[in-house]
């Protein structure tokens, strides 16, 4: 990779020579998460992500689904993860106190000199 | 080809900076550190001849800056960038059907060359996109016989003459109509929009589609692109960015979530699954781990104004490849190297999935991307010095030299370096644009919207 002496690579160049044999910058980072998250998929960041990815957006529920979650919340305590945690609705059935407020009004741009509201 | 060399460079001395010295211009948005979501800025477009800059954020807003005509007396910069339009493009929705807001904010806007006095553009949320017309309106009809000028009616039977009315001067009002929208075509979330060569189609690209449209139809549009397995638990890679050429409105290229980039030639079938080329860099397998994939995922891709190369932007890098050549790049420039001895941490706080832009200056020959900490990099292709500057309000004067900036990745600190471990990662340029033709550029930080230009002696 061409550079020169102010590219940032010859930083990463000069640290690499002094590692040890075999150890990359991104193995060891892969072996501190690993020590983190041991259940981490053996597969490497493939399709969990993606699977995220297409399901981005706020799920809601409908009241069948919100009483039968009560119902079994009298038994148990179900886990409160904020919604972008959950690859699916799942296990956890958001309750309106986990939901964000639906904006308002809305008003002018500030790039724009628009009201601070 | 020999490296071009600057005159300035020479006399000045290169001084390990670029030939081009760049200076603070202006500063859009709010001071206050308390950013409210809707004012994240969402992408950034200069519009073909640079006049006017648009600029789309997470509450669904465009904001369109026009530059004021050039002072011909006080030839130290170039005209500003003031407020020309501003309008509510997308408003947030629910699809009942599925459960599912869909989120206003603008995903990318792209302007159509100007063919009359009205200006158009394509603004895109997850879902929807639509074409704005932008128009100006300076004059207005005064006179009318049975309306008064502010509005009420007259009596008629007050009415003894007849007049005829008149266009009479009126300030000046900026007004933006949607013409068209090009609704329920997507499945999923909408990344790129795309005008053609030919001025009359475009496509539109979700993570598994990719869609063709006549800007006149908003009926129905013709899918050419698509990777949705039959078993989604095989899905391997998604669709991240495509653009159609600058030049050949046959060819398209779309870049995935595996680092690959495949060229589409719509004339060699209806249904382009079948690529026509793909770029890929061959990885050297000792060197995977499990952060591998997800750094190899191109945020962007933009093709040159020649139409020559293409440039695609992953989480470290910028890579430069001509459209002749698909088994490499022939340039890679590493935008934030020092991060990947903090990988883990980048996944843990999900600034390792962050969607970096990149572009092209007029004349190709030189790139630019974001990074952290609002600092933003340029790399030269002809001298292949690179530089690192940062959006800050700290060098606030107008004709202000930016001082380059320099991360220290280990050990010795020297003076001015900032080291790796105090990059606030929260403060992300993900959104840049260059003048088409003048080196003027447009950087976005999270909720304001710096403009730099070159000096101008």
């Amino acid at each position: 990779v061409a550079g020169g002496p102010e590219c940032d690579v010859c930083y990463w160049l000069v640290e690499d020579t002094q590692e040890k044999e075999g150890i990359l910058p991104e193995r060891a980072e892969e072996a501190k998460l690993k020590a983190k998250y041991p259940s981490l998929g053996q597969k490497p960041g493939g399709s969990d992500f993606l699977m995220k990815r297409l399901q981005k957006g706020q799920k809601y529920f409908d009241s069948g689904d919100y009483n039968m979650a009560k119902a079994k919340m009298k038994n148990k305590q179900l886990p409160s993860a904020g919604p972008d945690k959950s690859l699916v609705t799942g296990d956890h059935i958001p309750t309106p106190q986990d939901l964000p407020q639906r904006k308002s009004s809305l008003v002018t741009s500030k790039l724009a000199g628009g009201q601070v509201e | 080809m020999f490296p071009k060399f600057s005159l300035r460079s020479m006399f000045h001395g290169a001084g390990g900076g670029n030939d081009i010295q760049w200076c603070f211009s202006q500063v859009k948005g709010a001071v206050d550190d308390d950013v409210a979501e809707a004012d994240i800025i969402s992408t950034v477009e200069f519009n073909h001849s640079g006049e006017l800059l648009a600029t789309g954020d997470k509450g669904g807003r465009v904001v369109i800056f026009q530059q004021e005509q050039e002072n011909k007396i006080q030839s130290h910069s170039r005209g500003e960038y003031n407020v020309y339009s501003t309008f509510q493009s997308h408003e947030p929705e629910f699809d009942y059907l599925k459960s599912l807001e869909i989120e206003e904010k603008i995903n990318k806007i792209r302007w159509l060359p100007q063919k009359n006095a009205a200006q158009f553009l394509l603004s895109t949320n997850d879902k929807t996109i639509k074409l704005w017309k932008i128009s100006e309106r300076d004059k207005r009809p005064e006179g009318y016989n049975l309306k008064e000028e502010d509005g009420r009616y007259r009596d008629p039977t007050t009415v003894t003459t007849l007049r005829v009315p008149v266009f009479r001067p009126m300030d000046l009002m900026v007004e933006a109509s949607p013409r068209r929208i090009f609704a329920n075509a997507h499945t999923y979330h909408i990344n790129s929009i795309s005008i053609n060569s030919d001025y009359e189609t475009y496509l539109s690209a979700d993570d598994l589609r990719i869609n063709l449209w006549h800007l006149e139809i908003t009926d129905r549009s013709f899918n050419i692109v698509d990777i949705k397995p039959a078993n989604m638990e095989e899905l391997t890679e998604v669709i991240t960015a495509a653009e159609f050429h600058p030049n050949s409105c046959n060819t398209f290229v779309y870049s995935s979530s595996k680092g690959t980039i495949r060229l589409c030639d719509m004339r060699a079938s209806a249904l382009c699954d079948r690529h026509s080329k793909l770029f890929e860099e061959p990885e050297d397998p000792s060197n995977r781990s499990f952060f591998s994939e997800i750094i190899s995922s191109i945020s962007d891709v933009k093709f040159s104004h020649s139409g020559r190369y293409m440039m695609t932007r992953d989480y470290l890098s910028v890579k430069i490849w001509d459209l002749n050549m698909e088994n490499r790049p022939v340039e890679t420039y590493q935008v934030h190297e020092y991060l990947r001895s903090k990988l883990c941490s980048l996944y843990e706080n999900d600034c390792i999935f962050d969607k970096f832009e990149c572009c092209w200056n007029g004349s190709d020959s030189v790139v630019m991307t974001g990074s952290y900490n609002n600092f933003f990099r340029m790399f030269d292709r002809n001298t292949k010095r690179d530089i690192t500057l940062e959006a800050s309000r700290e060098n606030n004067k107008p004709r202000t030299v930016l001082k380059p900036r320099k991360v220290c990745a280990s050990g010795k600190r020297k003076k001015d370096e900032i080291s790796v471990d105090s990059l606030d990662f929260n403060k992300k340029i993900l959104h840049t644009a260059w003048h088409p033709k003048e080196n003027i550029i447009a950087v976005a930080t999270t909720n304001n919207l710096y403009i730099f230009q070159d000096k101008v002696n």
